[in-house]
């Protein structure tokens, strides 16, 4: 019983990496371009629901919809004001301007934010449910069961929607798309604000559970990555099973080896993974 | 009614001249064919009235308008689809979500459902393939999807990148009935095509490039006796004007 609790536990949070992964994947997918910035849209989420909770108040259904529109904005943003130009350049300028910009969110909220780790407020989110004798605390499972909500929704607005269409025509080939009368750079703004958006609700679906850092947003990114590559480069539904699977590792590592250990047991994994399939779980060869 | 006019347009590609010097005019409701080897310069046309290529030197006009150098996604706007070289299909999305796509540039969202309906009629082996992704059909039937794809947007001038290429006899004796009912629906219609046979059969006129230069032009009847025109496939010395 208790392990159940424990993987249970694991895949509630690893559907929150689900959501956050699948915005770097559909970076990715998009146009070819790693975002080393995911995991501060993470961390900024996380801060953008507490500044909308301490000062206009309200529940989480608000304060994870500010988030992800806070979010949404900053990503078109930096798509217009910075990616569109590294985009042309060489790998190299790519790979350094979400670097910088990952330096730059980082240390901009340590100096707003200052270190000390901060938590929400006691949100209209606490207690614990009990199902079939699983004790589950409803931060977590509220978190959880939204994430996987919200990463089934995205899947279905890229492959049933027209604008969904549009996005996936865009990154299969970019003059085709503007020859049937597409502009690639607005389903390329889209598609960084919907990463950054759902980076950014899943950073303030997480804040309702557990305390957190400007430093948070590294192991976030690292944990994205992980997720994509996992999952398959491009591929919404493998960047879910992947985050499953990630957060169940976590949860179980932490119950056998110790808390610590956590981490450094998926990043273990994971080289061993590179090493023998470099093509991902999911991608093919 | 709407004239194409392109005017001495010039197109480089970094040193290399793409297109040196082309001048035509395609007046409604006409046919009009490109000819001319590999690498004359037919696709670089093309693809600069769509929008896709820059021009580097002479203009463009759409009736009173000056339409030189795109972007592409207000060309089609304007009424004119390209239906490129290769035909460069959505293969990942269905057959369906491609023509949906194709109407995108069609600003009055009411007709989409007519213009799916006309398509599926022109071709019906489309409709009957409508949930099928676009890299599973045949050769034959991705050609129907790219012009499919193209007319969705309600042209009024349709330009063609070699429609017929890689296809067998009778996919392309299929295309070329689809072109002809097209065109006597008013239809006008730019085509680039290395067989000489097709084009003059349909086009009310043809222009002949080598080295991206338009070497010889005339009605179809004419271009047919010319030797011009075989030395322009061959390669073999500048024909006289
Ligand atoms: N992207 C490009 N970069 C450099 N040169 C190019 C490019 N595209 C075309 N060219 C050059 O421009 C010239 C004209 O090419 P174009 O593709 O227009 O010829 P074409 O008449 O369409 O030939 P084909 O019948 O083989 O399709 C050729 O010399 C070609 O090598
Ligand atoms: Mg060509």
């Amino acid at each position: 019983m208790t392990l159940l609790q424990v993987v249970v536990g694991g895949l509630l949070l690893g559907a929150v990496y689900a959501l956050f992964a699948s915005g770097l994947t559909l970076i990715w997918g998009m146009m070819n371009f790693i975002n080393f910035a995911h995991g501060e849209f993470v961390m900024l989420g996380m801060y953008a629901a507490l500044l909308v909770v301490t000062w206009l108040g309200g529940g989480p259904a608000l304060f994870a919809l500010a988030a992800a529109l806070v979010l949404f904005a900053l990503g078109a943003a930096i798509y217009f004001g910075l990616i569109r130009h590294v985009l042309r350049g060489p790998m190299l300028a790519q790979i350094l301007s979400t670097f910088g910009l990952a330096l730059v969110l980082r240390y901009t909220a340590f100096w707003i934010f200052s270190a000390n780790f901060v938590s929400l407020p006691q949100t209209a989110l606490s207690g614990t449910l009990s199902i079939g004798g699983l004790l589950l605390p409803v931060p977590q499972l509220a978190a959880g069961v939204a994430a996987l909500a919200l990463t089934a929704g995205l899947h279905l607005l890229l492959t049933r929607t027209a604008v969904g269409s549009q996005l996936l025509a865009v990154a299969e080939d970019r003059e085709a798309a503007m020859l049937v009368g597409i502009r690639p750079d607005r389903m390329q703004a889209l598609a960084w604000g919907l990463a950054a958006g759902s980076a950014g609700l899943a950073g303030a679906l997480m804040a309702t559970a557990y305390p957190w850092s400007p430093s948070v947003g590294a192991t976030f990114g690292l944990t994205a990555f992980i997720t994509v590559t996992l999952g398959g480069f491009g591929s919404v539904p493998g960047a879910l099973y992947a985050g499953l699977m990630v957060g169940a590792i976590q949860a179980l590592s932490a119950y056998w080896l110790g808390p610590i250990y956590k981490d450094v047991v998926v990043y273990a994994l994971f080289v061993a993974l590179l090493w023998l399939r470099p093509q991902g779980l999911m991608g093919r060869a | 009614m709407t004239e194409l006019r392109v005017e001495h347009v010039e197109v480089r590609y970094g040193e290399l001249v793409g297109v040196a010097d082309v001048s035509l005019r395609v007046a409604a409701g006409t046919a009009v064919a490109l000819l001319g080897a590999n690498g004359a310069g037919k696709s670089t046309t093309l693809r600069a009235i769509a929008g896709l290529a820059a021009l580097s030197g002479g203009r463009i006009a759409w009736g009173a308008d000056d339409i030189s150098g795109g972007p592409a996604y207000e060309i089609v706007r304007r009424g004119i689809a390209l239906s490129p070289e290769g035909w460069r299909l959505f293969h990942g999305q269905t057959v369906e979500q491609n023509l949906r796509l194709g109407a995108t540039a069609l600003a009055d969202r009411t007709r989409l459902g007519a213009a799916l309906e006309r398509t599926y009629a022109l071709f019906p082996r489309l409709g009957e393939r409508r949930r099928q992704t676009a890299g599973t059909l045949s050769g034959g039937e991705r050609q129907m999807l790219a012009l499919g794809r193209a007319l969705m947007s309600e042209p009024k001038l349709l330009l063609l990148d070699e429609p017929s290429l890689g296809l067998a006899p009778a996919a392309v004796e299929a295309l070329y009935d689809a072109l002809g009912s097209l065109r006597r629906k008013g239809l006008t219609l730019l085509l680039a095509e290395q067989s000489v046979p097709l084009a003059l059969a349909i086009a009310d006129y043809g222009y002949v490039l080598q080295g991206g230069r338009v070497v010889l032009e005339g009605p179809p009847d004419e271009l047919a006796r010319s030797d011009g025109v075989r030395g322009a496939y061959l390669g073999a010395g500048v024909p006289a004007r």
